[in-house]
């Protein structure tokens, strides 16, 4: 796949449909999500960081050096895969987008090349990410390694400790790992800190961020350095059933590779999309955390991490800590844009809990000889209710984000504790 | 006791020629209970208007310090309620200025915040996550119930934002002396000088970010500013004279503040 622009014409006349009809429209603004919730000393290099994207994302250069690192360092494009077994078993059609297979292990490559690159255009020597259990620092440290950036990844320090191996795995890519004690120490509070550290340091800092979140243009340059996943798709489910397909699911936390397939079908209303969020323990909340990380399902509306959208709140406004049994989906906001698809209805929001994403990562596993990422299990854990329910249609997609590699040991530790 | 607003107490500082000390605390930290005493200790010092934090769970463009009393104070139970409560039962002439981040004025809702606001006696707001261009709602609302938007101006802005932000701002504009988070720090940048002389208003100048001496007060007074904002060095010492096993009295936090305070404000005697 020659991926030569990152947006394709189709899709600008779709946004300008869907922007067309909004009130409140702005900068950076879904509806009335999204825009730039940021302090002062961030709003030149917010400025910056777009004029820099405008610049480069139409540049042939930029363009021809950023796909010969998709294909030959990150090995896409990715197979779409059919799914025989898991087809027969639900008696629909099903393909596995298999970003499982990206370098690193997770579609989390895709955005870190690209803004990696982008940095180094604009002329930036340093790199900070955040990451949760690690994959978004991974991937920052991929890259960091390999273009010659100073990179330091922001982690709470109760993920250090619960991911030890992905730390070790980032500092041997010579990435420094700080960990973040303050708040609630773990992802959200790594965000904070990667916030404060850019204030200090933006003339030279690039801040990498790993979601569709954050103050605009974040959510929108990482929706289209991940749409790749979505425009390969078109191209291969058109080449083996010669119609696009009836349902794309993907699991969903911030939502980057819900994003990244679903933005090249946002137009083709046919196509049904759906977005699986972590239900956690239940859709529940004590009064100081939420048992679930499902923020288009069970949130409100708020302002979170520079950007309007739904987050996981109490009644003063308190951010409240979310839960779910994988790392990449625990977070208590969710993307902008994809807040605005869902309320107008163009996604559809669901949820899978813990139990039932840990059935997906066993089932598949057996019946396809892939281990899925717990992230992923969540969307494969709705594939087995949908189709059960027949609401899916002949043909769907299902992301399969990453692999599980890096989970065993949590799903190790979580049969150990059934057995008890 | 009636409560001064912004302009008029600026106005009757620029009379004496004299400059103000903006003393910020975080409401609730460590207990409501405490915050009228802590507030009144300031105020003795010489503190012309008092910035009261309300805690937010992510506080992006505060330091550690600032943080982990927004922490406390959220573990000691205060609510956007009990705050706007204690604001207005806090028996002082100093104007008041609220000093938030924007979720949870919106969560409250913006209109009825600022009303609340204003029917507590609180003078002003500070979101430091609401730059101009998002705070156009809000602005409404301070116009109509007679609030001061106070907006912030950092090294990084360039010119022309500078003056969208002054057209917007009201009360005072806050000067960002440094690139980073809110906390103190040893010396007074030569960006504060620099964006002292850069940004040109009739609006009284407040320096903040990073002053803790009486002798940095003293600097920034003498590069042209109107006010200085202390916020961190108040907030450590309530922090070292709080806690189990920590040996101090109220009574002496209070007498620290009181001093830190006075110090402060004889920086800023001197004319500019």
């Amino acid at each position: 796949m020659t991926g030569t622009t990152i947006s394709e014409p189709h899709v600008k006349k779709q946004e300008l449909e869907l922007s067309s009809g909004l009130k409140n429209g702005g900068k950076g603004k879904y509806g009335k999500y999204g825009g730039q919730y940021a302090p002062e000393i961030l709003m030149p290099a917010l400025e910056e960081l777009e004029e820099g994207y405008e610049q480069y994302k139409n540049d042939p250069a930029f363009l021809r050096e950023l796909d010969s690192y998709l294909k030959d360092f990150a090995g896409r494009e990715t197979p779409l895969y059919y799914a025989r077994n898991l087809s027969k078993k639900y008696g629909t059609k099903v393909y596995l987008k298999r970003e499982d297979l990206v370098h690193g292990g997770a579609h989390k490559l895709n955005n870190a090349l690209g803004q990696a690159l982008l940095a180094k255009y604009m002329g930036k020597s340093r790199l900070i990410a955040e990451t949760g259990a690690g994959q978004h620092g991974t991937a920052t440290a991929m890259v960091g390694a390999n273009l010659g950036f100073e990179t330091i990844v922001y982690m709470g320090a109760k993920d250090v400790k619960r991911q030890q191996m992905n730390a070790y795995r980032m500092e041997l890519m010579g990435t420094e790992v700080r960990p973040v004690h303050s708040g609630s120490a773990t992802l959200k509070d790594a965000i904070n800190e990667a916030m404060r550290d850019w204030v200090t340091n933006v003339g030279n800092t690039h801040y990498l961020i790993g979601s569709v979140v954050g103050p605009h243009p974040y959510p929108m340059i990482v929706r289209d350095f991940q749409s790749v996943i979505g425009r390969e798709v078109k191209e291969q489910v058109l080449e083996k059933e010669g119609r696009l397909p009836d349902s794309i699911i993907a699991c969903a936390g911030g939502g980057s590779n819900a994003m990244g397939i679903f933005h090249p079908f946002v137009g083709d209303r046919d196509v049904r999309l759906i977005a699986v969020e972590a239900g956690g323990k239940a859709l529940k909340c004590t009064e100081k955390a939420a048992l679930h990380s499902a923020c288009l399902c069970a949130g409100e509306e708020g302002v979170l991490h520079g950007a309007r959208t739904k987050v996981l709140q109490d009644k003063n406004g308190q951010i409240l800590e979310s839960e779910s049994i994988s790392a990449g989906l625990d977070y208590s906001g969710v993307g902008p844009e994809l807040a605005y698809l869902a309320e107008t209805g163009r996604v559809t929001a669901r949820y899978a809990t813990d139990d039932e994403a840990l059935e997906a990562f066993h089932e598949l596993s057996r019946l396809e000889g892939i281990i899925p990422a717990l992230e992923s299990s969540h969307a494969l854990a709705y594939l087995k209710k949908a189709a059960e329910a027949g609401e899916l249609g002949e043909i769907t997609i299902v992301n399969l984000s990453g692999r599980g590699d890096k989970d065993l040991d949590t799903v190790f530790q979580h049969m150990k504790g059934d057995l008890k | 006791m009636s409560r001064q607003n912004l302009s008029g107490k600026f106005g009757e500082l620029r009379a004496k020629a004299e400059g103000a000390l903006i003393g910020y605390l975080m409401a609730g930290d460590p207990s409501p209970k405490t915050t009228p005493e802590l507030v009144q200790a300031l105020a003795r010092g010489g503190a012309d208007v008092i910035e009261l934090g309300l805690p937010f769970s992510d506080p992006v463009a505060d330091g550690p310090t600032i943080q982990a009393a927004g922490q406390r104070a959220l573990a000691a139970g205060l609510d956007i309620e009990g705050y706007f409560e204690l604001a207005e039962a806090l028996d002082t002439e100093v104007p008041l200025v609220c000093m938030t981040y924007y979720n949870p004025v919106f969560r409250y809702g913006p209109e009825r915040f600022v009303e609340r606001a204003a029917k507590a006696g609180i003078s002003g707001l500070i979101v430091p996550d609401l730059p101009v261009e998002e705070a156009a709602e809000l602005h409404e609302h301070c116009k109509k119930h007679g609030l001061d938007l106070i907006f912030l101006v950092a090294p990084t802005t360039p010119d022309a934002r500078v003056r969208k932000i002054l057209e917007k701002g009201s009360g005072f504009v806050y000067l960002v002396a440094r690139l980073g988070v809110t906390g103190a720090r040893a010396d007074v940048s030569n960006s504060t000088t620099e964006l002292l002389s850069r940004v040109e208003t009739d609006l009284p100048k407040a320096v903040g970010f990073g002053i803790s001496t009486g002798e940095q007060a003293a600097e920034v007074r003498k590069a042209g500013a109107d006010a200085v904002i202390v916020g961190s060095a108040f907030v450590k010492i309530i922090e070292e004279g709080t806690g189990e096993g920590k040996d101090v009295t109220e009574r002496d936090v209070s007498e620290r503040l009181e001093a830190l305070a006075r110090e402060l404000k004889s920086g800023m005697l001197g004319t500019n």
